[in-house]
């Protein structure tokens, strides 16, 4: 089964309604145990017990950049394909990944504050992860200020695009440039094993997370656009 | 004249007249510039430091007020719907707009700020600097503000969404301007230039073409 016969949107509330318990309870399953191991990992020889704003602060932010990417890829299909399904899908995922970016900039705040002795620092990392914010709060406001639905997905279809090129300078900032932040240590095997797997399991739980609050998104907006067009047959008679 | 000239000329000749807002910005340009040292205070070699920055800022949110009008106004009276039916297509007529308000908004606001400098007691390195990030930088405002002009162009109030598209946008514009005047009053090499020349010519080349579908996709319906 090809991915675009979820573009029928009958076909995806059944499958989406099939699939949204499991996604949910996976979600909570991987936060619930990735707390727990977070809690009972030992402290860090340099930063102490403040290492498990990590097991908070790390998913939000990757979490957030994958919504954008998400949000980005599906307002494409939008354009070139022309689904309403993925328009719909790019325009719920952005009050998320704006949550989740908010979240990621608290809890750095947080972390920032007993580790580097500041709230905030005007890094390349910080600053560019702040612009993603903006780019998702310009991306809603675009979206609710026009009315006429096609138009507006199709208008932020091109601002999500057009931003889509910040997340290569979020993600290898710490790498162009001279900063406080914590150099990419994931994929460069530099983390001990004993953080990385509550990590994962925190990574995992966010984005199953993501996922199953953007499916309930999306199926509420199918039955919103479902019950709008029944109220107009009904009132044209 | 080619068309792409004639639509130029045409541009240009209604931004600078009257209700146009290419001395608007002039104008408000001058405003924010003097209202700062007010805010700050008039520590001159404070102000010398944070020269760069402010022009900066108060350039692109200059350049940002006549923007929301760009195409807005010929959408209204139904210029738009005629010149996407010429043979022009909406890339060229997109680049025609934008090079317009760079021509009227965006080289004064440059060469003004060469005065405004001196309120900001500013070296002369540090404004010959200035001025250059200026001139190779205000194209990328115009180029990104062209595209969210574009975007927003069937919005009624769409001049209050524009800053927040195309602001953070402009972030590396505002970044490399103002960093390469900081390197040049240190005396340090300047590689702000070069990215900002590069941010300035990939912004517009780019941009027409955002600007031209987002044109087509607001004239469709």
């Amino acid at each position: 089964m090809s991915i675009f016969e979820l573009a029928n949107p009958k076909r995806f509330m059944e499958v989406s309604g099939l699939v949204l318990p499991w996604i949910a309870a996976a979600a909570a399953l991987a936060l619930v145990v990735g707390l727990i191991l977070g809690f009972r990992v030992p402290p860090d020889y340099q930063q102490g017990e403040t290492i498990r704003i990590m097991f908070l602060h790390v998913p939000a932010a990757t979490t957030a950049m994958m919504a954008y990417g998400v949000m980005a890829v599906a307002s494409a299909i939008g354009l070139i394909n022309r689904h309403p399904l993925a328009d719909v899908a790019a325009k719920t995922a952005a009050p998320l990944g704006a949550v989740f970016t908010a979240l990621g900039l608290i809890t750095g705040s947080l972390w920032g504050k007993p580790m580097w002795g500041a709230w905030w620092v005007w890094d390349g990392r910080l600053t560019s992860f702040l612009l993603l914010l903006l780019l998702y709060l310009g991306y809603i406001a675009l979206g609710s200020a026009i009315e006429d639905e096609t138009r507006s997905a199709r208008a932020c279809a091109i601002l999500a695009i057009i931003g889509a090129v910040n997340l290569p300078i979020i993600y290898f900032s710490v790498t162009w440039w001279t900063t406080l932040h914590q150099a990419n240590s994931i994929f460069a095997g530099k983390i001990a094993p004993v953080f990385l797997w509550p990590l994962f399991l925190m990574m995992g739980g966010y984005t199953l997370l993501f996922f199953s609050l953007w499916l309930v998104r999306i199926r509420t907006e199918i039955l919103n656009r479902r019950a709008r067009s029944v109220m107009l047959s009904r009132a044209v008679g | 004249m080619t068309p792409f000239f004639v639509l130029l000329s045409r541009d240009i000749r209604l931004a600078v007249r009257a209700g146009g807002g290419a001395a608007l910005a002039l104008a408000f340009f001058a405003c924010v510039v003097t209202l700062v040292p007010l805010g700050v205070g008039a520590d001159l070699k404070l102000l010398a430091r944070i020269a760069g920055g402010v022009l900066w800022v108060a350039a692109v949110l200059a350049a940002l007020l006549s923007l929301d009008r760009l195409f807005q106004a010929d959408y209204e009276d139904g210029s738009l719907d005629l010149i996407a039916l010429s043979p022009l297509s909406l890339e060229t007529t997109a680049l025609a707009k934008i090079a317009a308000h760079w021509l009227a908004t965006g080289l004064p606001l440059t060469v003004l700020s060469a005065l405004l400098a001196v309120l900001f007691d500013l070296s002369s390195t540090g404004t010959a600097a200035l001025v250059i990030s200026l001139l190779i930088g205000t194209p990328a405002v115009s180029a990104i503000g062209g595209v969210g002009a574009a975007l927003t162009l069937s919005i009624r109030r769409g001049g209050l969404i524009l800053p927040l598209i195309v602001l953070p946008l402009l972030a590396p514009a505002v970044i490399f301007g103002s960093g390469a005047v900081l390197a040049a009053e240190d005396g340090l090499a300047n590689g702000a230039f070069l990215f900002l020349a590069a941010f300035s010519l990939l912004s517009v080349a780019l941009s027409p073409f955002a600007a031209a579908a987002s044109v087509r996709l607001n004239l469709a319906t």
